[in-house]
């Protein structure tokens, strides 16, 4: 904390009065930055300045601020989260950022994420990805069986340990140049493809989730490896590779 | 809705781009080996595979297979990236994809639409004289018949010789007795005179060449992205992947590299003679 000091930072912010609205980049100046406080506490402090002089704060989406919870979505300086690697935006700290630079804040860009206010975008296109099929059908009426009453090979209990470490943020989606959802539904399927408990439903899972990945607009994978390297949960481009040989497979059926 | 989806579904079209994609990646390796024959200086060696590939039946389906192929590779991908410009209707203000992607990647319908384009031009420059030319040049050669007399020959497709000015021509290549009127025999095209000619050129030839070596440049980034991809996209990735992206690498440079070599060795006369 010592090495903590104080930085005078130009923003540009995406400003958008709701859903139906044009938005534009808007420039702000706030000074006496703490390196040491988060991003999402600088904007809580820009958000103060608004406030005192009277106008409308910014919107942005967080919850548990612990980087667990896959709630805020920040594209800044180009980058989905940021500028460093393996975190989302509430665990990006203003150590990263020197005195007198210019940080771009943008909404995660995407046909499938409208935005509903500044930097605030919808992100239901993921939960009804989620319905169509990236769950298993257990019967939990008092009668559920151990989890482990069925062994599990450890190498595909690993793999599905790490897919299932998605939080659904939706940074794969805004890095990649296509919009493609492509890792995030890789990473679902996959999932529960590797378990035993999975493998019952996987060929209509993969299929109606694409399916619906395609119906909400996202678009196509081009191999160029952008969400893997931005995925704050770090997750594999195995899983895309993984979802498209579970498609062919039940595409054949 | 199974069968609909390998062909509309967003994992289907990349199935087709890839599948397309690698069997084009097997034409070129087929493909340059027979021009590298252009530099070992043999012309008839050269015009009798160019025979073999416009006539033999098993050629000609791998050909229609190839046209299919660039066509259906071309079509998906426009169609893709259609699509995905859709995904993202309004770019980012700020954004910084080389820190996550190579240029190559990002890049694939732009180089494709580069190569199509040198398709395009590569096809009307050779393929079209060599099917459809009706002044297509036949190969000759000059023997001395007495000392001090030359005399200019036909090769026949049979292995002999055909004086010219005892010969007329009837659908492009068949030689007709002029007193007897009856085929004699069977002449070959000059492809590879057709080549040495372009890329000779006193004019254009140093232009056509530095294009060609251009647009090979191009094919090797397509390549450096798209020979890996391909195995991604048909879900291929396993503890073979590193060694994979090392040979689609290899297979990138590699090729592209030889190809561009022949035109620069006919410019610059660097054919090895028997």
């Amino acid at each position: 904390m010592s090495s903590a000091k104080n930085i005078n930072i130009n923003l540009k912010i995406w400003r958008q009065k709701n859903a139906k609205s044009k938005g534009s980049m808007e420039t702000y100046k706030l000074d006496n930055v703490s390196t040491a406080s988060s991003f999402l506490e600088m904007l809580d402090q820009l958000n103060e300045q608004l406030i005192n002089e009277k106008t409308e704060p910014i919107a942005f989406d967080h919850d548990c601020r612990e980087g667990i919870c896959g709630m805020c979505s920040l594209y800044i300086n180009g980058r989905a989260h940021g500028p460093d690697t393996g975190i989302t935006t509430c665990q990006l700290h203003m150590r990263m950022f020197k005195d007198g630079d210019t940080i771009f804040v943008e909404p995660w860009r995407s046909k499938a994420f409208p935005v509903i206010k500044d930097l605030v975008v919808d992100r239901s296109s993921f939960d009804r990805i989620q319905q169509a099929g990236g769950f298993v059908s257990v019967n939990t009426s008092g009668n559920t069986i151990d989890a482990n009453a069925t062994p599990i090979n450890k190498n595909d209990a690993d793999k599905s340990f790490e897919a299932a470490a998605c939080i659904g943020c939706g940074a794969c989606v805004a890095t990649c140049k296509n919009g493609s959802a492509m890792l995030f539904v890789g990473a679902k399927v996959s999932q529960y493809a590797l378990l035993p408990q999975g493998k019952v439903e996987a060929a209509t899972r993969v299929l109606n989730m694409v399916r619906q990945m395609d119906e909400e607009g996202f678009g196509n994978c081009t191999n160029t490896g952008a969400c893997e390297i931005e995925c704050p949960k770090g997750i594999s481009l195995e899983n895309i590779a993984r979802m498209n040989r579970e498609y062919l497979k039940a595409s054949m059926k | 809705m199974a069968k609909s989806a390998l062909l509309k579904s967003s994992i289907g079209k990349k199935y087709w781009m890839a599948l397309t994609g690698l069997f084009l990646c097997l034409f070129l390796a087929g493909h340059l080996a027979g021009n590298l024959q252009l530099i070992f200086g043999d012309a008839l060696k050269f015009n009798q595979y160019a025979l073999f590939m416009t006539s033999n039946p098993a050629v000609k389906l791998l050909s229609y297979l190839t046209y299919l192929s660039i066509i259906f590779h071309a079509v998906d991908g426009i169609l893709l990236t259609i699509q995905n410009k859709k995904a993202r209707p309004i770019a980012y203000a700020m954004n910084n994809p080389q820190k996550n992607s190579s240029s190559a990647s990002r890049n694939m319908a732009v180089l494709g639409t580069v190569i199509l384009v040198f398709i395009v031009t590569h096809m009307v420059n050779f393929w079209a004289k060599m099917h459809f030319d009706e002044k297509m040049p036949l190969q000759t050669v000059r023997i001395e018949v007495q000392p001090g007399m030359a005399q200019e020959f036909y090769i026949t497709t049979a292995g002999g010789y055909m004086p010219k000015d005892g010969v007329e021509l009837k659908n492009k290549t068949d030689l007709i007795d002029i007193n007897a009127h009856v085929k004699v025999g069977e002449a070959y095209k000059d492809l590879h005179k057709i080549t040495f000619a372009f890329f000779k050129d006193e004019k254009y030839g140093l232009i056509f060449t530095i294009l060609y070596v251009l647009a090979m440049g191009v094919l090797a980034f397509h390549l450096l992205h798209g020979f890996q991809s391909a195995f991604q996209s048909l879900g291929v990735n396993n503890k073979f992947t590193p060694a994979l992206k090392t040979f689609g690498k290899l297979f990138a440079i590699i090729v592209p590299l030889l190809f561009a070599i022949i035109p620069v060795c006919i410019h610059f006369n660097f054919i090895l003679k028997h």
